[in-house]
């Protein structure tokens, strides 16, 4: 018997209408538990590097969270895994809201969708009834309609729906896939439109079996009341109506522009009265008793929900002030776009027209307003009529297409993803580091645990300390007792702390945890529930594997050093490893190469960033090193030939 | 009459469906307490709370298992409150044939709140103990017995279920015939 997964994977090949329940190999959850682990397994296995994102052998992946449908608290979020069109590169985004532990109680670890429909489907899953629907009737409809029309249409009110809007269905670039009020963000929407999936509607009514279960159940709700009663978990974004730190620090329009006195006591209470006049409630995922999600009815719009940073991306690229998010995120939400990149791509947009680089001609009765030019732009690019059609594409393609010197304006993306609009001044080499090998896109799937600045009052500092339980080590006390700038710390200080930032993300991703009640969260206060000293146990008590900190620790080093293995395999290379050139003010083009290159050799990693034979071999990764030498992607000394390196990322 | 006036005790819990976040806590800690053994498993199919959730129309229900019912209602009422519109079945507690509510996912047999009578006794029932935003809360209160309930047997009980199910015709008949030597 398996416990905590279910052991079966549902296999859908659209093209040919197969459906296959397909049991898996228990070693593969010991070796890379679920979720986003399980997914680049398969994506490893099964889709060869030469395969183009748009091609039907690209797989869409749904993978639950090894601990989802468990007792755990906030393990609710759920990988989708698959190429990019946009970075060439493995894509990888999460879900928070209830679709994973459905997706267990169904039956089903992994949802795994190959092929291409010939037009719109809906997949239907009721435990062991799966179908593939016709879904021509919900064409253009939004991403919560859907939802909506689809638990009519099936007569249950509790079937859980995962869809893609507008957006999705034109191949957008940045389209999401959405559930209720959650996103998958950072261009997954694009692949689950090209498949012709409109959605996938899930209900599942089936037991989990958990190895230790009263156990489990018992620390669980320990867990519960831990991370309710904490003010280190959860989204403090969600309550604290001061944003400044967004708004004065994070750069405007086409991350161009810093307004450093922005906010204000004035703007503060004006918007807040704008939040509670429009709120109706804060909303949770499942079995978390957080409240992340503030859920907004805006006149004329269907309800919509934000978390964070979230609120913010369309007004700042417009300049202009919440309302104008307000209306436009519950229209964003429904054409199904990811509101950390769309805006992005519609500000450099109107930062081309500007510079003359785009005309009247590209773009006829182009708005003088800025926030009217959002919105055209916006409407352009999820129908992918004229500049949007171009503009769909992403900041990075779209320059290349416009050329003219469009490249130029294409500043603030790293291996041809947008970022966040940061810019500093003096280079930070833990965030240069996390910044140019992350390799799920955002910063803030890589950062999280360590904190950003050192605490100034030595007493503080030391009580901050002596509470820290989510540490690994006691170096990471050590390192952050003798901190005395942000910048200056030993290399190797740099490169243990990175690596445990980063380790926590991979961890979370692969059980299911949300990043807000663990890897994320730590570094603002450090009181953070899960951790790497007691995640082991969580994960031992569901599943009965034999489990402690050195076992998840090698398992997050198995399933970093596989997904770089998977993107090596597709390209990716040392020279791909660059923050934006503008994100810091003050560079220093020796000092971070040499950090890089040292950074590289600590995870074991040639000079090109590849991980070596030895590496991988000490992963159980053998299968990995054979791979890359056969492809003379590694050579027998464990280097990369230079001239071996593709050019895929330079696409089009 | 003689004697004082006769009281019992009422638990009760309380819904603020206001403060309802949506994170159907209460029906995992519920699934596991009552699975058998306890605890043993968790699934919010074999619950008997459920939350009724709409997104789009800003609907949070908890509602508790009542009483299994033969037949749906022939009509319904629906209700708006606060500017929000409710069916009757958001706030029904029975497991009815119009929905999925409140049945045993493998049995198909019906599911009703037991207040998670244990010995000891819980504080609080579980579902309560889940929720973290005073959604539910749980009180006790005393209240005066009007009428003296009439307690059926457990025998009782089952004769008027065969009735219910056979008519009282072949289940006398059924007994007539059980009861010739």
């Amino acid at each position: 018997m398996r416990y905590g997964a279910t052991g079966v994977n549902l296999e859908i090949d659209l093209s040919r209408g197969n459906i296959e329940k397909v049991e898996t190999d228990p070693k593969m959850t010991e070796l890379f538990l679920g979720g986003q682990g399980a997914g680049a397994k398969i994506l490893w296995d099964r889709v060869p590097p030469d395969t183009d994102p748009f091609s039907p052998e690209n797989l869409l992946i749904f993978s639950a969270g090894l601990l989802h449908a468990t007792p755990v608290p906030g393990a609710n979020r759920v990988a989708v895994n698959t190429f990019s069109p946009q970075t060439n590169l493995m894509s990888h985004s999460l879900m928070g809201g209830f679709f994973g532990p459905e997706m267990k109680h169904a039956g089903y670890d992994q949802i795994i969708i190959r092929g291409k429909a010939s037009d719109l489907v809906y997949l239907y899953i009721h435990n062991d009834t799966v179908e593939i629907r016709d879904a021509t009737h919900l064409r253009g409809k939004g991403c919560t309609e859907t939802g909506d029309l689809l638990k009519e249409e099936l007569k249950d009110d509790k079937v859980q729906v995962a869809a893609i809007g507008l957006a999705g269905e034109n191949r957008v670039y940045t389209a999401s896939i959405d559930h209720g009020h959650s996103s998958a963000a950072r261009g997954v929407g694009v692949i689950m439109g090209d498949k012709r999936l409109k959605a996938i509607a899930v209900r599942g009514t089936k037991d989990i079996n958990i190895a230790h279960p009263a156990e489990l159940f018992d620390i669980s709700m320990k867990m519960h009341k831990r991370i309710s009663e904490s003010e280190g978990c959860g989204d403090w974004m969600a309550y604290d109506e001061d944003d400044s730190f967004h708004h004065n620090h994070f750069a405007w329009g086409n991350a161009r522009v810093r307004r450093i006195d922005f906010w204000s006591d004035e703007l503060q209470e004006r918007w807040t009265k704008l939040k509670y006049d429009h709120m109706d409630r804060q909303t949770s995922c499942y079995n978390c008793p957080k409240n992340c999600r503030n859920v907004i009815k805006w006149p004329g719009r269907r309800r919509f929900g934000y978390k964070c940073y979230g609120k913010d991306t369309y007004h700042m690229a417009a300049f202009k002030e919440l309302d104008f998010s307000y209306d436009i995120l519950g229209v964003a939400q429904e054409y199904g776009l990811d509101s950390y990149s769309t805006p992005q791509v519609i500000a450099f947009g109107i930062e081309l027209y500007d510079a003359g680089i785009l005309t009247d001609k590209d773009m006829p009765d182009f708005p003088e307003d800025s926030g009217d030019r959002v919105w055209y732009l916006m409407e352009k690019i999820v129908r992918r009529e004229g500049i949007g059609d171009i503009l769909a594409d992403g900041v990075s393609l779209a320059a290349k297409r416009i050329g003219n010197g469009a490249e130029q304006y294409d500043h603030n993306t790293v291996k041809g993803f947008e970022q966040l609009p940061i810019k500093l001044g003096k280079v930070n080499p833990a965030y240069f580091l996390m910044i140019a090998t992350g390799e799920k896109m955002s910063i803030t799937q890589i950062e999280g645990s360590f904190p950003q600045d050192p605490i100034r009052d030595m007493k503080e500092r030391q009580a901050f300390v002596d509470k820290w339980d989510a540490v690994p080590d006691q170096k990471f006390k050590d390192y952050f007792m003798n901190w005395e700038k942000r910048n200056l710390m030993p290399t190797q200080a740099f490169c243990d702390i990175v690596d445990w930032n980063e380790a926590m993300h991979y961890i979370d991703d692969s059980i299911g945890l949300c990043g807000f009640v663990s890897s994320f969260r730590g570094q603002f206060g450090g009181d953070i529930a899960y951790h790497i000293n007691n995640i082991p146990e969580f994960i031992a008590l569901a599943t009965g594997m034999e489990m402690d900190k050195s076992i998840l620790w090698k398992d997050f080093q198995r399933i970093r050093n596989l997904v770089r293995a998977v993107n090596v395999r597709r390209g990716l290379r040392r020279k791909d490893e660059r923050p934006p050139e503008d994100h810091w003010a003050v560079r220093d083009e020796e000092m971070e190469q040499n950090l890089l290159t040292e950074y590289y050799k600590f995870k074991g990693w040639n000079d090109q960033g590849v991980p070596t034979q030895e590496t991988l071999k000490s992963l159980d990764l053998e299968f990995i090193a054979e791979d890359l030498v056969e492809r003379g992607i590694l050579d027998e000394n464990g280097n990369t030939p230079v001239e071996n390196e593709p050019a895929v990322i330079e696409k089009n | 009459m003689t004697g004082g006036k006769k009281t019992k005790i009422i638990k009760e819990i309380i819904v603020n469906v206001d403060k309802c976040t949506g994170c159907r806590s209460c029906e995992m800690a519920c699934s596991a307490f009552h699975s058998v053994p306890k605890y043993s498993s968790l699934n919010p199919a074999r619950a008997r709370i459920r939350v009724y959730m709409d997104e789009t129309k800003d609907l949070y229900v908890p509602i508790r298992a009542g009483d299994y019912t033969q037949a749906e209602c022939n009509g319904r009422n629906s209700y708006t409150i606060a500017g929000k519109e409710y069916s009757q079945c958001t706030f029904c507690p029975a497991a009815c044939p119009s929905r999925d509510y409140f049945k045993e996912p493998d049995s198909g047999l019906p599911l009703k709140c037991d207040m998670c009578e244990d010995i000891p006794p819980l504080e609080e029932p579980m579902c309560v103990q889940a929720c973290k935003f005073d959604a539910l809360t749980y009180v006790e209160r005393e209240t005066e017995v009007v009428h003296e309930e009439v307690q059926r047997g457990e025998m009782e009980a089952g004769i008027a279920s065969l009735i219910n199910r056979f008519g009282a015709k072949s289940v006398r008949e059924a007994v007539a015939r059980a009861t010739k030597h």
